[in-house]
């Protein structure tokens, strides 16, 4: 009982607590704070990849493709594992804007547009036609005519604000792609001349993905006139097959499936004409698939927690400074409690005690703040852009929204569960020396 | 009083310290014995090893050599947490500079030993008991009115008072007293002698260390401390 009067008494009394406790709530605001910021970012981006190719990928990265996906796509209807199955065709073109002096070299996603909004985002990242999806390669100003849809930050600029002015319709623009088309050996169809593969599109819709690349780089058009443009005439060829689980399958269990079928599918083909082709093809998670993308984000994550165990040791060392000052002060205390026949133990669990209170307390003072700080993030940082004209990440320049705020419970039980551990492990060394103490030394000690 | 049993006993005590490279011999063969309700004085120049005779007796330290009994049984063979036990339960302390526990109040410091030796559980059972014996003490020694006050709000001679009624909370058969005046103007100092005197016509079985004669001769009977050996004087 002793220890818990003590132990509140100290909190209230001393200054050098207060310090301390101040210490631990300036190290949990700001890992509270970073660490919501940066999952909010990494998880967002995350969504935005998957949304953007569905759970899993049957993908080659040749540009040549791969052949009978038809055939294979028949096979995973059978196989009762998806909700949503879609052929693409990716590619790069040279696009010029037809009467105006543009050009830019782009990635081409060639698609069935209905089917590719059955398995991935595509649906929700278009503006006229969000919802007929199936109609995104018609334009409003011309239905007749093959559209294109592409990446937003292409033609619209980004506000500050990170927000676009879209119009009432999209702008007339006709647009040429131009592109070598390869065979099945990979080899350009026309070799021996200089033929390239010429069409044109009406500019159609835009496409909102939220990825800087692909909303900067990329045009959609239809899955037919992708392989007319990019592939030699005769046998049909993709290459990728975006899938969707049904939700009662699991994406790893899903996606070995998938390959054990694929796997069984191509031995089935071992006879047909360029069955070579089957063999570049993998089948990947949708975060494997897109990794590239991925990783470094989660390697500037994983830097950062390493970061803040640097942090957490500072916060031990603190602690344990603020400890050692803390028992130099009281051994005439310990003295006097041995003197009426305090153990070793209850000694040391004073103090422990007393660090635990110190880690709480900060502990939660620094979680109410950085979440009262995280609450109001946004409205700070457009209160410093207004007043300043400066902003944390220029929304002209990086493809964010608003600055995540959300706290995830469990990682603030965790931070909060590494704050307490950190104070008592800077106490253990003082505490248990104060603990050891022999009472006549310190009562001694006042009398000299 | 001769008929009362003897309830300490040190026999042969030898005690030194380290002073950086040179060992020094304070206690060299000291025998004591105090009888239940005896009130021994003992007394010593300073740096004869009283103090260290003191701690010895009452567990705070152990002896290099020798025995020392309380109630027939021999502390140096007594673990650490009978140790404990014993300086909560049946030794009380007196100090020169009073050590009391400035972040509690007057009840508390005197409730102090009360609260050491119970869980959190046992003391919500037994702390009306404990309160009660706290507050009785405190009037008895006069100061019921400060119970609330902090330590640094008393004078010297209540915050001795205050010691006096921590030494005695858990009823110890033996209460040690270390100088207990030698920070007190006279007038002071004889209040706080009153009190032992007090204390021990009831029975209380006291051993006092001084450095002065004249604080000693209130004692029963007066041993001195010389060459790191007792020496009786009597009454």
């Amino acid at each position: 009982m002793y220890k818990l009067i003590l132990t509140i008494r100290y909190l209230l009394k001393r200054r050098i607590t207060h310090f301390a406790i101040a210490a631990v709530a300036l190290c949990v605001f700001i890992v509270v704070v970073v660490m919501t910021v940066m999952a909010g970012l990494v998880g967002e981006f995350k969504q935005k990849n998957r949304d953007f190719v569905g759970d899993c990928v049957v993908a080659t990265e040749s540009l040549v493709g791969f052949p009978y996906y038809e055939e294979f796509m028949q096979v995973l209807e059978e196989s009762g594992l998806v909700a949503g199955m879609s052929p693409v065709v990716k590619n790069y073109a040279l696009l010029t804007v037809v009467d105006h002096d543009f050009k830019q070299g782009v990635e081409i996603l060639g698609l069935d547009p209905a089917r590719h909004a059955r398995t991935t985002n595509f649906a929700k990242t278009l503006h006229f036609r969000a919802g007929e999806p199936e109609k995104a390669f018609r334009s409003i100003n011309d239905p007749n005519a093959p559209g294109c849809v592409w990446g937003i930050d292409m033609i619209l600029p980004r506000s500050a604000q990170s927000q676009y002015s879209y119009g009432v319709r999209p702008p007339k623009l006709a647009v040429t792609l131009m592109c070598f088309p390869l065979n099945a050996k990979g080899a350009p169809a026309g070799a021996g001349s200089s033929e390239v593969s010429t069409q044109t599109f009406l500019y159609s819709d835009y496409s909102h993905t939220g990825i800087a690349r692909v909303d900067g780089n990329l045009v959609y058009i239809p899955l037919d006139q992708a392989q007319l443009l990019c592939m030699s005439p005769g046998q049909k060829r993709v290459t990728a097959i975006h899938v969707l689980f049904r939700p009662d399958v699991g994406i790893p269990e899903g996606t070995r499936k998938v390959a054990e079928l694929w796997e069984r599918f191509k031995g089935s083909q071992a006879d047909a004409p360029n069955r070579v082709l089957l063999d570049t093809v993998t089948v990947q998670d949708w975060k494997r698939y897109r990794r590239a993308m991925i990783a470094p984000m989660e390697k500037e994550q994983a830097l950062l927690s390493l970061m803040f165990v640097l942090v957490g040791i500072t916060t031990v060392f603190i602690v344990f400074v603020v400890f050692y000052m803390i028992i130099a002060n009281k051994k005439k205390d310990i003295g006097i409690l041995k003197s009426v026949g305090a153990s070793n133990v209850s000694v040391l669990s004073l103090f422990a005690g007393f660090a635990f209170s110190i880690g709480l307390i900060g502990s939660c003072v620094g979680t109410l703040a950085g979440w009262l700080f995280l609450a109001r993030i946004n409205r700070i940082e457009q209160w410093l852009y207004d007043r300043f004209g400066w902003q944390l990440w220029d929304r002209t320049i990086y493809a964010i929204g608003d600055i995540p705020s959300r706290i995830e419970p469990g990682v603030i039980a965790v931070i909060v569960g590494c704050a307490i551990a950190a104070c008592v492990v800077g106490a253990l060394v003082p505490s248990y020396l104060a603990a050891r103490l022999r009472p006549v030394e310190t009562l001694h000690a006042q009398r000299t | 009083m001769s008929q009362s049993p003897v309830i300490l006993k040190a026999e042969n005590v030898h005690k030194s310290y380290r002073m950086g490279a040179t060992k020094v011999n304070v206690l060299k063969g000291a025998d004591l014995a105090v009888q239940e309700g005896e009130f021994v004085a003992i007394i010593g120049a300073s740096g004869s090893g009283k103090s260290t005779l003191l701690h010895v007796l009452g567990g705070l330290d152990r002896p290099d050599k020798g025995v020392i009994q309380f109630d027939g049984r021999d502390l140096n063979r007594v673990r650490a947490r009978e140790l404990n036990r014993f300086r909560n339960e049946r030794v009380g302390f007196v100090f020169q500079f009073y050590h009391l526990l400035d972040e509690l109040s007057v009840l508390e410091n005197v409730l102090l030993p009360a609260m050491v030796s119970r869980s959190v559980v046992g003391w919500m059972t037994s702390r009306r008991a404990a309160h009660k014996r706290a507050a009785d003490l405190l009037e008895q020694l006069g100061l019921g009115p400060r119970a609330g006050h902090k330590p640094y709000q008393l004078s010297g001679g209540e915050r001795q008072r205050v010691a006096i009624g921590r030494a005695l909370m858990n009823e110890p058969k033996l209460l040690l007293a270390d100088e207990p005046t030698g920070n007190l103007d006279s007038a002071t100092g004889n209040g706080i002698l009153n009190v032992f005197e007090t204390l021990n016509r009831a029975g209380q079985t006291i051993v006092m260390v001084t450095h002065d004669e004249r604080i000693a001769r209130k004692a029963q009977r007066i041993v001195t401390l010389v060459d790191g050996r007792v020496r009786q004087l009597g009454a």
